[in-house]
């Protein structure tokens, strides 16, 4: 083979100026992506993200191998599209069945260290140092006069004018050794300054800020937390010491009582325990994914029949205007599906619905396409099958076109009607090619999140359910809105269903390569 | 052709032409219904086919200009819808391109060359060709994020987030080219290499240029699955500004505020030209589809 030629030549400088500098460029920019992946990978190192470091590692080492290696010729070519793959299929993928051994959701979000410091970062107001205030007014200018207790001995401090405090600064207090001059305000007008006065944060000599605490005194603002050599943390406030529970990926009082935020830990698996033993989440869980069969069984039946019976017809050869014909039943392939799915949202609404009207004046019915879980699954049905058949016609007009005219001819010589050709000739003999094509179009439907969300949202709900479920919901919809819809934001519940639908789809996948034989 | 002609041929014509036309009727009704709608006043107006009281309202709203009712309120439009479309098309016609150099060059390597792992590659990439992107949004959204974070054009709420986060789905555009390049004959690369050409020469200036029908193809493919992508814009995307069609559309439809007369012209405004382009390229794009199939 010619092609295996070129790789085994010695490496040679070119004669062609043109191509030395191409090849000097390729060199160059395989260079420069190594260096720019590098120096992603040392950058989510020091955030300490290690998974993806690891991938883009993998990625930056990957590139240098099969750009540096002359033997890996053939493999320059794939290997765009296998980077492409295993960045947003592969690692995805990986990263989700991770995700499904922890408990990473809204609550346990960030990383520990990031956890910690948030606490730290915490303050308290301390009532117990309060100093009482007054407003004392002299001329145009306001100041604050403070008076605290401490020990016996009074302490005085006196700020600068209010005037002059800017947004965002404190304003400074000073020490005095009596009230100062001038028209202590009452309380009234404290109240009428009250949004300024709550915005205000003073400093004292000693640097501790002190802040509005009611309407007669500033308390002094303090750290909440301190941390202590063990890991653990001291309310400073009372004394009490809060312990990091690496099980449950959570601080804990000396009570039991767990505090927000919290931090991802694993889990092992909780989550597919969860998913089978919680009875308010088996019994939607399992609800949905019977009505996922269903739906996506149903979906390939009527396409099926609809697009099988519409493409025997369309291949009679003396029907004329098959053309036309042709193209106005495709016509639903060819508009976009969010659109056409966002039309028949419309025409079933219940209440000014175009299919409602109809219905109401033909049978004086109003069926509640949204609200009635059998009229909703219905309609979904009736939708996918207008959205669907399409394609099937289009599939059983190609392989129809490839059975052999004379046996339709021998059919008829022996008396046999359309009826007899269609069931007896024309099924069998496509059936066979068109399974594999069938299971695809299971395992899409099986997965269609865009019409579930588009058309119904999932809604109506089950009742009783801990998780966003709803009785019109896809195992696919269901997972997006355990991990995007709910105030919960279960990542990992939603990973560990994820990893079962994947299991689903490899499981179909490898049945229809198995089918299909695929010959590569 | 000279089949032999049952009886009573007349009447099952006849009942054939019935079938066929009122499968045409229930395709067609929304859609006329949609054209309809966007032409009649106010949002929430029913009547017939043909409009009574005919308003070019919704029509102005779509394209982004205020509109003047006969009692002197201004309405302004809703969403931006335009913005959008343009948002839909940027956006596909980079990733869609994108796609195809990546495709094409694979596909090369799979029809053209032999080497070490070639078969398990492709049936791998088949397989995972079949996992829906809505289950790893998780793990895409985290990606993003993360990434964002140190490169800010490919963040959360990016256009360049959405066109990397599509370059995953390549291997039913490889297998439509391979199939494309293996009925090629390789004669001529082979003549070109003995006379000199490098590899990628010969790919480059001999089956590249030969290979431009399939090459439209699938453009227009990768082009309208782009375009019609929901799951993965909808979970990158955020400002209302950034939103491609397919996200934004909905928004009409909202729970509680339906502006169906609205997106009557919205949706004829946008649907018209997808439409348009899949039925002017249907036999390709048909054939494409429907290719893997028809030889198994």
């Amino acid at each position: 083979m010619p092609r295996e030629a070129s790789r085994g030549l010695p490496r040679h400088r070119s004669r062609y100026p043109a191509e030395r500098y191409t090849r000097w460029m390729l060199r160059a920019l395989t260079a420069l992506l190594v260096l720019a992946t590098l120096w992603l990978v040392m950058a989510f190192h020091l955030r300490g993200q290690w998974m993806f470091a690891l991938l883009f590692l993998v990625l930056g080492a990957s590139l240098a191998i099969v750009f540096g290696k002359r033997e890996l010729m053939s493999h320059r070519y794939i290997y765009p599209a296998l980077a492409g793959m295993g960045v947003f299929v592969i690692f995805p993928l990986v990263y989700t069945i991770g995700i499904s051994f922890s408990n990473y959701s809204s609550s346990n979000l960030l990383s520990e260290e990031r956890v910690r410091v948030q606490f730290l970062d915490q303050t308290y107001q301390a009532e117990g140092q309060a100093f009482d205030f007054q407003l004392i007014r002299e001329g145009k200018r306001t100041r604050l006069y403070l008076e605290a207790e401490v020990a016996g001995e009074v302490r005085r401090l006196v700020s600068r004018p209010l005037a002059l405090a800017v947004d965002g600064q404190p304003l400074t207090v000073e020490p005095a050794r009596a009230i100062p001059p001038g028209e202590v305000l009452g309380i009234r007008e404290v109240i009428a300054r009250r949004d300024t006065l709550e915005a205000l944060a003073l400093v004292t000599p000693a640097g501790t800020e002190l802040q509005l605490a009611g309407l007669r005194s500033f308390a002094p603002i303090l750290p909440r937390f301190a941390e202590n050599p063990d890991g653990s943390l001291t309310d400073l406030r009372d004394g009490t010491t809060l312990t990091p529970n690496h099980e449950t990926g959570f601080f804990v009082t000396e009570d039991g009582e767990r505090l927000t935020p919290g931090w991802p830990v694993a889990v092992g698996l909780d989550n597919y325990t969860k998913i089978f033993t919680d009875p308010d989440i088996r019994g939607p869980f399992l609800q949905i994914f019977v009505w996922t069969f269903v739906f996506a069984g149903l979906t390939v039946v009527f396409t099926l029949a609809v697009g099988f019976f519409l493409a025997t017809l369309l291949q009679w050869d003396q029907l004329r205007g098959k053309a036309i014909y042709r193209t106005l039943l495709i016509l639903p392939y060819a508009v976009p599906a969010f659109i056409s799915i966002l039309i028949f949202k419309g025409m079933f609404n219940q209440n000014y619905g175009e299919i409602n009207l109809i219905l109401e004046n033909l049978f004086g019915i109003s069926p509640d396409w949204f609200t009635d879980p059998a009229m909703a699954r219905t309609m979904l049905l009736i939708v996918n099958t207008w959205l669907g058949y399409p394609y099937m016609l289009l599939l059983c007009m190609g392989l129809i076109q490839s059975i052999p005219r004379d046996l339709f001819e021998a059919s008829a010589v022996d008396g046999g009607g359309p009826l007899t050709n269609m069931v007896r000739i024309t099924l069998p003999l496509i059936l066979k090619p068109l399974t594999p094509l069938l299971i695809a179009a299971f395992a899409f439907n099986f997965n269609n999140f865009v019409l579930i969300t588009l058309l119904t949202g999932g809604s109506p709900d089950i009742l009783g359910a801990s998780t966003p479920a709803g009785t019109t919901d896809l195992l696919v919809s269901y997972t997006y809105r355990i991990a995007f819809q709910d105030a919960g934001q279960n990542f990992g519940l939603a990973a560990a269903i994820a990893t079962l639908i994947f299991l689903l789809v490899v499981g179909l996948s490898v049945l229809n390569l198995r089918l299909s034989k695929v010959s590569v | 052709m000279a089949m032999v002609q049952p009886r009573s041929i007349r009447t099952r014509k006849l009942g054939a032409h019935l079938a066929l036309l009122g499968f045409v009727a229930m395709v067609v009704f929304p859609l006329l219904l949609v054209i309809s709608i966007s032409f009649r006043e106010g949002n929430f107006a029913t009547g017939s086919l043909i409009p009574e009281r005919f308003s070019l309202e919704h029509w102005a709203l779509a394209f982004g200009i205020p509109w003047e009712r006969p009692d002197g309120t201004v309405v302004q439009p809703p969403f931006p819808v335009l913005l959008w479309l343009w948002n839909s098309i940027k956006v596909a016609v980079v990733s869609s391109l994108m796609i195809l150099a990546l495709s094409t060059t694979s596909a090369y390597a799979f029809a053209r060359m032999r080497f070490a792992g070639k078969a398990p590659i492709l049936k791998g990439m088949l397989i995972f060709q079949m996992f829906p992107a809505v289950l790893s949004l998780v793990a895409l959204y985290a990606l993003f994020d993360r990434l964002g974070q140190l490169v800010p054009w490919l963040g959360i709420n990016t256009h360049g987030a959405l066109i990397l986060a599509s370059l995953g789905a390549v291997a039913l555009h490889i297998w439509t080219i391979k199939g494309y390049f293996e009925s090629i004959d390789g004669s001529l690369e082979e003549a070109a290499m003995v006379d000199g050409a490098s590899t990628w020469q010969a790919f480059r200036h001999i089956l590249l240029p030969l290979s431009v029908p399939i090459l439209m193809v699938v453009f227009i493919l990768a082009f309208i699955m782009s375009i019609m992508e929901y799951p993965m814009a909808s979970v990158l995307l955020l400002d209302e500004d950034k939103l491609t069609l397919a996200v934004g559309a909905q928004q009409y439809l909202a729970e509680h505020n339906q502006r169906w007369g609205d997106f009557a012209a919205a949706a004829v405004l946008s649907g018209l030209p997808i439409t348009l382009v899949f039925l002017l390229c249907q036999r390709w794009i048909v054939g494409g589809l429907t290719s893997g199939g028809v030889k198994g």
